[in-house]
């Protein structure tokens, strides 16, 4: 293992292990883009496979799409505002904006569990058709990645009470900060090429 | 490291206002325009891309130079959207050919030419 | 569920495997427990770090498991010497030749190459471990306890029996109800994790890790294979990944993606499986041609000719990988056109692979040769693997891909690119590579034995195979027509010929152990590159002083100028992580979790999962930073290990 030190730049630079690791989760996130696209295929090859279930384009509502959407691109806003405040040295800034970011995360999973109640309710199971599971396998594997993202960050928070900022936390909130950002961009995805694209074919 | 409480994160504000104007304009393409479904789809498709690098580049810091990865995370990145493309084009190239709907005018069933599954390595 | 639908009943040669593992493990535990071993298994081996000795564990986990796959193979032919054979059952063959492939591929071929980049990388590249030590452990563990899921089926709940490649329908729950199929897909799953974390943490070491001085086109050539490998790895494993749980999500909670019914689209898993699949090809045949590079370039006793050719072509090889994967199932009739696409791309790959081949040639061509027994299988390798390379392009034809498709043909050709490629290189490594993992050399004299059995072995079982296939024989059929007979009995014959070559391996093993004589300094083959500068053995931080790099073969450069890894003057307090047994316990409570989910239990599952996530939250709240060696310790144990 490397000991190597730097004393300036940001605290998740100034070690070589911290460098090492946020490069590492840059390299799995690669990975994690190839996951998202097996699932995206998926969908893709499977489109209009919907057997005797209802149809994408009469279940989905633009209203809860678009509510989905805002509550997550705001979090991704302030989980970024969270890492400018832990470069500046604000612990408490840091904190706040975190648990705003974590608040709306919630919210969005809250919308999500509705919507697949909902679905259930019309028809559109897993069990129902090619098409609808490969929705639900694609929007709840993105579900589940947000559920994880909240509860590691919330370990975090623990951790950040207790030791407050030092290349070590600030690695790992900077490594968490990545995922949540990352799962925003999966989200756009699944956004256009799910929910408009199905609202209009 | 930069010191600058005082100063507004000007960069993520511009990115998220970017964001919220892109999705609208997506939605509004999507429900609210005239334009042919194909059109629809690739406008939509791009400013999905566009919506993602704004991600990467101005919330994630992706070409940071602190972080002494150099080119990787950007590599990364790249090779991941290259791979993702070839996964979903290349899959609907393949499944999609010689499996018409309604081959011979049968409509008895989606992928009925399926029958003749032979393993092979 | 009933005891006799948990154990599998009603095959002699099954309660024969039951005894056996029944007998080695009470030996193992009489034996751990008369020599009072428990504490130096836990301590030295299960909570280890360090990735010379993860390494070892892993190699000889897939030594255990090609002897597997080999009874697998040796099994299969015997019941196809003869017409009417009645020594394995329709079923029963079905179940080994599944078991036989996926057991070679994932967990021997696999994990042997990573064992020896896990030995090897480091030390090239002048490192003390890994980039990430923890997660080393863990992924050696998820391999560990993927492969146990996996060969546990045979004894417990029925073997899967759909080939190795799994197609839906016949895999679904339909068709293959009963565990047996879920056992493949945990089991694939879990030893999955590990490889994509290696992969991440290889790529990580080489990249950040490196002597100061050592550019990325100055690293050993096995590096460069290794770093090209985990390229492929991180981009292709996550198919997989999703490929078995869709299935899985199929098979266990009613799903329809490549289910008949609800629209459900089977050949979509043979375009996934294959999006992975042919990628992990090259996942298993860069790092031979890797080492193959290294031992011919010693043995040779020259420069590897042409190195940046050869880097550029692993690279474009890697990229080729990923565009090729319809050529595995032309036959499913996607059309003309999508057939010629990859018919073309299939046939680009052989280019770079023929710049391999001619740099191979240039480097032996004038050299003074020395023929050890690791050149020996290097030398085998070439014209053996061009010959494999060649059927390739004869498969690669989309439309005479029709008369070769499912044949012995196509069995012979990809034998003799993953026999000839990737196992002689595991052969070949395991033996070049031998004296610094050890202390001490193979026996030479056994060792050529045990090479030219399973070389002959090799082509007497597999040559007839291209005529038999061509004849018409069909793979994955339990009986064959007299017409195939005597091409038939040859093959077998020389399957058995492998066989006897692997014993006299493993025999020449314990013979080294015995009478070879110990290394005395660490550069047992007058050797090029770094990990012939460390001591032998090695001590567990690697390098006393870090070597500075100015050019390929460094150390080479540095035996001119009389450097070791020892300067005193340079001495400073190493930084080493600390023993953990948490991976061990992780992956043992995700194996808990795999197993019940097997079973369908989905309450277990469940339990095993929180388990497993609780084990995480643990982690992170881990601030273990390891501990320092101090300077006078490295010098104590640097005076011992070279005897000043």
């Amino acid at each position: 293992m490397s000991t190597q030190e730097w004393s300036t730049g940001p605290y998740e630079y100034r070690t070589q292990e911290g460098r090492m690791t946020i490069l590492g989760f840059w390299i799995f996130l690669g990975a994690e883009v190839v996951l998202f696209s097996t699932l995206f295929a998926t969908y893709a090859v499977l489109f209009g496979r919907t057997a005797d279930a209802p149809l994408p384009g009469d279940l989905f509502e633009p209203g809860i799409t678009l509510a989905m959407t805002f509550l997550l691109l705001t979090s991704s806003f302030t989980c970024g505002l969270a890492i400018h405040n832990m470069r500046a040295g604000s612990l408490k800034g840091l904190i706040t904006w975190l648990i705003i970011t974590l608040a709306l995360g919630l919210g969005f999973l809250g919308f999500e569990i509705y919507e697949f109640v909902h679905y259930a309710h019309e028809g559109a199971t897993l069990q129902s058709s090619a098409f609808w599971s490969a929705f639900f396998v694609l929007a709840g594997t993105h579900g589940v990645h947000v559920t994880l993202g909240i509860g590691w960050a919330v370990l975090l928070l623990i951790q950040l009470v207790q030791r407050g900022l030092n290349p070590v936390t600030s690695r790992k909130v900077f490594v968490v900060s990545l995922y949540w950002h990352f799962l925003d961009v999966i989200w756009i995805f699944i956004f256009t090429s799910v929910y408009l694209i199905g609202m209009v074919v | 490291m930069e010191k600058n409480t005082k100063h507004l994160p000007v960069q993520h504000i511009i990115g998220f206002l970017l964001s919220i104007v892109l999705t609208l304009l997506a939605v509004w393409a999507a429900l609210g325009s005239d334009l042919p479904v194909k059109w629809i789809i690739i406008a939509i498709m791009v400013l999905a891309v566009i919506q993602a690098g704004i991600q990467l580049f101005m919330f994630m810091h992706m070409t940071e130079s602190a972080s002494g990865g150099g080119h990787v995370p950007w590599n990364m990145m790249f090779h991941g959207f290259v791979l993702a493309a070839i996964v979903v084009a290349g899959s609907l190239f393949t499944m999609s050919f010689g499996f018409t709907h309604d081959h011979d005018g049968d409509h008895s069933g989606h992928g009925s030419h399926q029958e003749e599954q032979q393993m092979h390595d | 569920m009933k005891l006799d639908e948990f154990f599998v009943t009603g095959e002699p040669l099954i309660y024969g495997g039951m005894v056996s593992i029944v007998l080695v493990t009470s030996a193992a535990i009489f034996l751990l427990t008369y020599l009072k071993r428990w504490g130096w298994l836990w301590q030295e081996w299960l909570t280890t770090v360090d990735h010379k000795k993860i390494g070892i564990m892993y190699i000889l986990s897939a030594l255990a498991m090609l002897f597997r796959g080999g009874v697998d193979a040796l099994m299969m032919r015997i019941q196809l010497t003869f017409p009417n054979m009645n020594f394995l059952g329709a079923q029963h063959y079905d179940e080994i030749f599944t078991t036989h492939g996926t057991v070679m591929i994932i967990f021997m071929a696999m994990p042997f190459l990573i064992g020896l980049m896990n030995i090897v990388v480091p030390l090239q590249i002048g490192a003390r471990d890994f980039a990430f030590p923890f997660l080393n452990a863990l992924s050696f563990w998820s391999f560990f306890f993927g492969a146990m899921l996996f060969n546990v089926s045979f004894v417990i709940g029925g073997s899967p029996d759909a080939g190795w490649t799994s197609y839906t329908p016949l895999a679904g729950a339909a068709l293959s109800p009963g565990p047996g199929q879920n056992f493949y897909l945990l089991g694939l799953q879990l030893a999955g994790i590990g490889t994509l974390a290696t992969g991440i943490n290889l790529m990580v070491t080489i990249l950040k890790m490196r002597a100061p001085g050592m550019k990325l086109f100055q690293m050993p050539i096995f590096t460069w294979s290794t770093l090209v490998t985990t390229f492929i790895i991180i981009f292709a494993f996550p198919i997989l990944t999703v490929a078995l749980a869709l299935m899985t999500i199929d098979r266990i909670f009613g799903a329809q993606f490549f289910t008949l019914t609800g629209e459900g689209m089977p050949m979509m898993w043979a375009n996934l499986f294959w999006m992975w699949g042919h990628p992990e090809v090259y996942i298993v045949i860069l790092p031979a041609f890797g080492i193959f590079s290294e031992i011919i370039a010693t043995f040779a006793r020259k420069q590897l000719f042409g190195y940046k050719a050869m880097v550029w072509s692993m690279i474009l090889i890697a990229g080729l990988s990923f565009l090729v994967w319809v050529h595995h199932f032309f036959t499913m009739g996607a059309g003309a056109l999508v057939n010629s696409v990859f018919s073309v791309s299939t046939m680009l790959i052989a280019v770079p692979t023929g710049v391999k081949i001619f740099n191979w040639l240039a480097t032996l061509y004038k050299s003074r040769i020395q023929i050890t027994t690791a050149m020996l299988w290097a030398l085998a390798f070439i014209p053996s693997f061009v010959m494999g390379g060649v059927t390739g392009v004869m498969l690669g034809m989309a439309a005479a891909d029709y008369q070769f498709h499912n044949s012995y043909f196509l069995i012979a050709h990809f034998h003799y690119v993953l026999i000839a490629g990737t196992v002689f290189a595991c052969f070949a490594g395991l033996v070049y590579w031998y004296p610094k993992m050890f202390g001490h050399k193979m026996n030479e004299r056994i060792g050529k034995h045990s090479f030219w059995w399973f070389l002959i072995g090799f082509h007497v079982c597999f040559f007839p195979q291209h005529f038999v296939g061509l004849d018409g024989m069909p793979r994955r059929i339990f009986t064959i027509i007299p017409e195939w007979m005597p091409l038939n009995v040859i093959s077998t014959v020389g399957a058995f010929g492998m066989g006897v070559g692997f014993v006299i391996f493993v025999y020449n093993i314990y013979y080294s152990w015995k009478n070879s004589p110990r290394e005395t300094n660490g550069d047992a083959w007058d050797g090029r590159t770094l990990e012939w500068a460390t001591p032998t053995p090695v001590p567990f931080y690697n390098f006393a002083t870090v070597p500075k790099v100015s050019g390929l073969d460094a150390f080479l450069s540095m035996k001119k100028k009389g450097e070791t890894t020892f300067d005193e003057t340079k001495l400073e307090a190493i930084h080493m992580p600390s023993n953990t047994g948490r991976p061990f316990i992780m992956m043992g409570i995700l194996f808990f979790a795999s197993f019940a989910l097997v079973f369908e239990w989905i309450g277990l599952a469940a339990v095993g999962l929180i388990g497993t996530l609780i084990m995480m939250g643990i982690r992170s709240f881990d601030y273990d930073e390891g501990y320092y060696v101090e300077v006078d310790e490295i010098k104590k144990i640097e005076r011992t290990v070279r005897g000043l």
